[in-house]
């Protein structure tokens, strides 16, 4: 089953695109490691996730950890740290 | 004690009333004693900006405030409380953000909308990039520590 990510702000636009269904390899349990694999996609996610750190996630529109598990997540939402109010 | 008061949260792109969003809460209500209005504004940086543009994450938005929102109404005795949040073009000048808290007595009434506000700014997902005043895009605005740090602080509930 695929998985939906989804970007904001400057990782949207240093990937190139709001959103794309992905297939994750076998492997990927955690955020982190979802993070260190989208990394090696290419040149555009190298820039993005250059700092995986500051990098935020949230999984099924819920805020989560880097250590999270990420099975059964239908979307997942790559972005910065937030800056609204 | 009574049950929790339901927050009323919009995230929408057009501004909205401060007054009129005070007298939603408190019309035909006799016990309320205490409102307290916080409104964001967005600054034009001594000339520099003409716009601020907020993307935000739809759906997540709306249930992050309700959540955080929700953690107030529990929190703290409340009679209403209602967040309002723009997203898109906001240009000097103009409403970004409301928080309206409503109690019997004005310290509930104030530490809940400063929670609110603290909490809105480092976990509502919303992004504010800037437009400057030669119609050039600027930059990403930069998270602060500081916005962090204060809402770290509500961490340990009263009398924790």
């Amino acid at each position: 089953m695929p998985t939906r990510l989804i970007y904001f702000a400057w990782v949207r636009e240093r990937i190139g695109k709001p959103q794309e269904d992905v297939e994750l390899p076998d492997g990927i349990e955690t955020v982190a490691d979802l993070l260190r694999w989208l990394k090696s996609r290419g040149e555009e996610y190298e820039h993005a996730l250059q700092y995986p750190d500051v990098i935020r996630v949230a999984i099924n529109q819920e805020h989560v950890e880097h250590r999270e598990k990420i099975s059964g997540a239908r979307e997942i939402a790559l972005f910065p740290p937030m800056t609204g109010g | 004690m009574p049950a929790a008061v339901v927050p009323v949260v919009r995230i929408q792109a057009g501004d909205f009333d401060v007054a009129a969003e005070i007298a939603g809460l408190t019309r035909g209500r006799v016990d309320i004693g205490a409102v307290v209005t916080f409104s964001g504004l967005c600054r034009d940086e001594a000339g520099r900006l003409s716009a601020l543009e907020l993307e935000h994450y739809p759906g997540m938005a709306e249930a992050e405030i309700a959540r955080i929102a929700g953690e107030a109404a529990e929190r703290w005795p409340l009679q209403g409380l209602t967040v309002i949040h723009r997203h898109g073009k906001v240009r000097p000048g103009e409403n970004i953000v409301l928080v309206v808290a409503a109690s019997a007595h004005r310290q509930a009434a104030f530490e809940a909308a400063n929670f609110l506000m603290d909490y809105l700014k480092s976990r509502a997902p919303f992004w504010k990039k800037e437009h400057h005043g030669d119609g050039s895009e600027g930059g990403w605005v930069d998270a602060k520590e500081s916005d962090d740090k204060a809402a770290s602080r509500w961490k340990a509930k009263p009398g924790e």
